[in-house]
């Protein structure tokens, strides 16, 4: 172990074990065993089709509307497994979730970053508006939109329809968040702002970020995990995954574009 | 013949590059044709509707006036007015709508988002798709059968209504759930990650996208209901009822009743001596009067469409 040993010891925040998914007779992931610790920045690689978005589906269980989605093994959200969960709508509050595209709901700014908020219960409104400004802020989109908080959301551009989707993520206050390709739909200045934002972030959370972006994971995240066609090829410490010599010669093929 | 010298060919481009080719202009053919087509088309669609509504205006022109409406039949219907059969389609359609219209949009949000996709479901879907080809002359002998004699409503104004509901409703449920699957995934799982529960989604989001395809497929519904007359002439419309002038309450819900449609028809083919434009002005006023609930329902949707809350 070489680096990336935070200040306290890390205990899982995290625990995968033999995870498998499959839809009708097609298994997609085939025996996951990671853990992910507390207030670090995991980044999960891999070519399209090898399971990512599946695995987070499974975190917080969206795989659960799947039509004919199968899951067994176990997933461990501190210590305790998800599956097992009776209210999943509050359980789902402890994850905040970034999908690729964005998708700003039709209704207005604020109500967009309230949404959740008040889906658990939250009307007041000076907290409400605190929250929203804050998440804002955290998106790096409140000094665009703070004087239209009350535009349709879907009018915002492709780009800040995205900060907006993750300022929705933030808003109720997650112990993990998942951002599955947060980049594809935004522009690199604004990528490195919210780049930024997420080194900040790791102090209130754990962040799990899927990525094409090899050099993103590189830059970004503490340690790495390599997925290929549902099996885990490697998971480790940056400076092990990125180095020249990787645990597997697969990981050195597909950072370094000799895939294939 | 030698190529001409323009900007394109001292750049060494080809000179074609802006030459009509055979193939380019093929393809301006079909697309002027194709307009044209289309054109024709929505001529041929829109030519009867107005040749229709002009005819009927024409001929029914001597009949209206605003006591032909208010005033009730008289000297063996040739005279007098049409007002016991409006009130009678007026409490028809709507108490068919307000049993039709929560039964149909609830079980309908039920379907496409609760039920899971299984034979049930799908068996489900399938009946409500036939049910909503079923002739209504077939409505009209269940209604016959279930409610004036099963259910002991008799020849009446609740049993012609809940036939008229039971007509609408496979409709109604088809019309809704179309609505609901035209609102993207995509909205629902946003909600669904920030923790909204099923029912918060649906609320939050999924009805007030899908409200005003809802509304459309129930408002063609008040202009269908308003507008047969097999499933009524079977469970409570009648030839004549002796109603008040202008009374706004003429029908206890056991009464039999009269109603526009039944009424022409009654005019046109069981009654002697009727002046020409009484049987036209009658088509003209339900005619209008389902213009007028279609033009409320398209205000309605329009101020929904801005407000996209409620």
């Amino acid at each position: 172990m070489v680096g990336m040993v935070t200040a306290e010891p890390a205990h899982a925040m995290i625990h995968v074990e033999d995870l498998c998914v499959s839809y009708g007779h097609r298994e997609v992931i085939h025996g996951l065993s990671f853990d992910v610790k507390a207030h670090e920045i995991l980044a999960v690689i891999g070519p399209a089709q090898s399971g990512k978005t599946s695995l987070l589906r499974c975190l917080n269980r969206t795989i659960d509307f799947v039509v004919d989605a199968h899951v067994s093994g176990s997933v461990r959200l501190g210590g305790e497994d998800v599956r097992t969960v009776r209210n999943v709508f509050d359980f789902r509050r402890r994850i905040g979730m970034v999908a690729p595209l964005p998708v700003g709901l039709p209704m207005s700014i604020y109500d967009n970053v309230a949404f959740g908020p008040r889906c658990a219960g939250l009307t007041v409104k000076p907290d409400l508006d605190a929250l929203v400004e804050r998440c804002l802020r955290h998106a790096a989109l409140w000094d665009e939109v703070k004087d239209r908080l009350d535009m349709l959301g879907t009018k915002l551009s492709g780009g800040q329809q995205q900060r907006l989707t993750i300022a929705r993520a933030l808003s109720h206050q997650p112990d993990v968040l998942c951002l599955d390709e947060f980049s594809i739909a935004i522009d690199p200045v604004t990528t490195m702002r919210i780049e930024e934002v997420l080194r900040e972030l790791k102090r209130e959370m754990t962040i799990i970020l899927v990525t094409n972006l090899t050099q993103q994971a590189r830059r970004l995240a503490d340690r790495t995990l390599f997925l290929l066609a549902g099996n885990l090829v490697e998971v480790g410490p940056n400076d092990m995954v990125f180095s020249e010599q990787p645990a597997d010669r697969r990981t050195y093929d597909y950072i370094n574009g000799l895939f294939g | 013949m030698t190529e001409p010298r323009t900007p394109a060919v001292e750049a060494g481009l080809p000179a074609s590059l802006f030459a009509e080719t055979a193939f380019g202009r093929r393809k301006l053919r079909q697309e002027a044709a194709a307009r044209v087509l289309f054109l024709v088309m929505t001529l041929m669609m829109i030519a009867p509707l107005v040749a229709i509504v002009s005819y009927v205006l024409v001929q029914a022109w001597p009949a209206l006036s605003l006591e032909f409406i208010l005033d009730v039949p008289r000297n063996r219907m040739t005279e007098g007015g049409i007002w016991p059969a409006l009130v009678g389609t007026i409490y028809l359609v709507t108490i068919s709508l307000l049993v039709a219209a929560p039964i149909g949009v609830l079980a309908a949000v039920y379907l496409n988002e609760y039920a899971k996709d299984s034979w049930f479901t799908r068996a489900i879907h399938l009946a409500v798709v036939n049910l909503a080809g079923v002739p209504s002359i077939v409505h009209a002998l269940f209604g016959l059968g279930a409610f004036v004699y099963a259910a002991h409503l008799g020849f009446s104004v609740i049993a012609a209504s809940l036939t008229l509901a039971i007509m609408t409703l496979p409709v109604i449920i088809a019309s809704t759930r179309e609505a609901l699957a035209s609102v993207p995934m995509s909205f629902r799982e946003a909600c669904w990650n920030v923790g909204a529960s099923r029912w918060q989604t649906i609320r939050g989001v999924v009805l007030p996208n899908a409200i005003s395809g809802i509304l459309t497929g129930v408002i063609l519904q008040v202009s269908r209901a308003a507008g047969e007359t097999a499933p009524i002439m079977f469970t409570g419309a009648v030839l004549y009822k002796a109603v008040d002038r202008g009374s706004l309450l003429p029908y206890y819900l056991d009464d039999q009743v009269m109603a526009l449609s039944m009424h022409l028809y009654v005019l046109t083919t069981q009654v002697p001596n009727v002046p020409q434009a009484v049987p036209y002005a009658t088509a003209l006023v339900l005619l209008a009067s389902v213009l007028l609930v279609n033009t409320l329902a398209i205000g309605l949707r329009v101020w929904l469409r801005n407000r996209k809350r409620w």
